[in-house]
């Protein structure tokens, strides 16, 4: 194993999982692939959502693809760290928002 | 902010460029050769398909000092192409009809004191001219405010850089206060019909990255620039042309002092792309320096790689020989085809 769980090496290592699962792995990049492409969504557009779930799945490999991505199609340092206050605040936020079962919970119990 | 040749630094030099692209910066290297790429695709050796472009590099004087500039161009830059080399420019476009389109470019080619009687000597020989204007020239003096009714008056085709649709990325770029500038200068050439549809006038502009990546999709890129340009600033303009930095000269000292180098190169050599490799610009083109020397194009010329023919000078024009000849290549040529490719033109592939 390697001395550290994450290299970034190993991002451009990626394509190689079908090494071991081909049919499932080619499915899956092919699936990846399409939903990248330009559709109803621009392409520029699902580069800066992915870049926000990469920080709420907090995938460093994913960061480092989608930060490069996401400067590369254009979008600013600016519009880039509002997209992570986005995850951040979706994350937070379903923390906080299952308080309610705990006030619920509490409230029932309580007298 | 001053030329790496008026720092003197290592830079300068074309010979120290080519040894950290070719070895990389600690001399071991392990990118596989341009050449073994090109063989792999069957393209080596890279022979021309027939010279079309006349790229004439006319000066390395700018009023700009951009931080991606591979001529290391810049107010302190004195090289200038002389008025008899002009001359011979111009008898060679006589002699060779087949070279149909006179592409300008410096530095800021039109601080050469012999620029508008060039753009008028070719225009009489009837060829399309291009002149790679940086925008911000137009505004420098009064005496360029009517370049834009120049350039009509002789049917010249504009291409322009703008790395950006927001002033952040292009001052970051190009300098303080080039994108104000810039936006003015465009404004003007629209006012005269540039980039306006029915009017023939061609106004094109190029997206280049402003930092150590690639650039996007160009069809998708030249519709934002487009929207925004037309909505923010009431800009109009052709195409985008989206290209690749080069690793050489101010762009390679960025590369390098910022810790960058290889991960770039690695990033080239991973985009390469067999389609792109086989439209090159070099294989259409042929540059000229402001001294008169020959080169595959304008990159080889700042590395002073002259081209492999017999004649290497202006006055040694031989466009059999220039057709026939292999054309230099070097790790550097990765930049023109990665991903969809780059050229003068944009994207190749």
């Amino acid at each position: 194993m390697n001395e550290h769980y994450y290299n970034s090496k190993d991002l451009a290592k990626f394509g190689n999982v079908v090494d071991f699962q081909k049919p499932m792995g080619e499915k899956f990049f092919a699936y990846y692939g399409e939903v990248f492409k330009e559709g109803e969504l621009s392409a520029r557009e699902k580069s800066l959502i992915a870049l926000a779930v990469a920080h709420a799945v907090q995938c460093p490999y994913c960061i480092d693809a989608y930060s490069t991505d996401a400067f590369e199609k254009g979008w600013s340092e600016g519009q880039m760290m509002e997209a992570v206050h986005v995850a951040c605040a979706i994350r937070g936020g379903a923390s906080l928002v299952h308080s309610v079962q705990m006030m619920n919970k509490v409230k029932g119990i309580g007298m | 902010m001053k030329s790496l040749k008026a720092q003197h630094s290592n830079l300068a030099f074309a010979h120290q460029q080519i040894e950290i692209i070719e070895h990389g910066q600690t001399g071991d290297s392990e990118l596989i050769p341009f050449r073994e790429k090109l063989y792999q695709t069957g393209l080596y050796p890279l022979k021309p398909t027939g010279v079309e472009i006349f790229q004439l590099n006319i000066g390395k004087m700018c009023n700009q000092v951009c931080k991606h500039c591979h001529v290391d161009a810049g107010p302190d830059r004195k090289e200038i192409m002389t008025r008899e080399t002009m001359h011979q420019c111009i008898d060679i476009l006589q002699s060779n009809p087949q070279l149909k389109i006179v592409d300008l470019t410096g530095g800021a080619p039109e601080l050469n004191p012999n620029f508008r009687w060039f753009v008028e000597e070719i225009s009489k020989l009837n060829r399309h001219i291009i002149v790679r204007c940086n925008l911000t020239i137009i505004l420098a003096n009064k005496k360029y405010h009517d370049l834009p009714e120049f350039y009509k008056l002789h049917q010249v085709e504009v291409v322009s850089s703008l790395p950006s649709y927001t002033q952040d990325r292009t001052d970051r770029q190009r300098g303080n206060g080039v994108f104000e500038d810039s936006i003015k200068a465009l404004q003007m050439l629209n006012e005269v019909g540039y980039g306006i549809a029915g009017t023939g006038l061609q106004l094109n502009l190029v997206y280049n990255p402003a930092g150590a990546f690639l650039p996007p999709s160009q069809a998708a890129l030249e519709k934002e620039y487009k929207q925004e340009l037309k909505q923010k600033f009431g800009i109009e303009f052709n195409s985008l042309y989206v290209i690749t930095n080069m690793p050489i000269s101010r762009y390679l000292d960025y590369l390098i002092s910022t810790g960058n180098y290889e991960t770039y190169m690695e990033k080239l050599v991973n985009a390469y792309n067999p389609v792109a490799a086989s439209n090159v610009m070099c294989r259409n083109t042929i540059s000229v320096g402001w001294d008169g020397f020959l080169y595959d194009c304008d990159f080889n010329q700042m590395l002073e790689l002259k081209v492999e023919s017999k004649g290497q000078h202006i006055s040694e024009f031989d466009i059999n020989m220039l057709d026939n000849r292999e054309i230099n290549i070097g790790q550097h040529c990765y930049g023109c085809t990665a991903g969809s490719g780059s050229s003068c033109g944009g994207a190749v592939a």
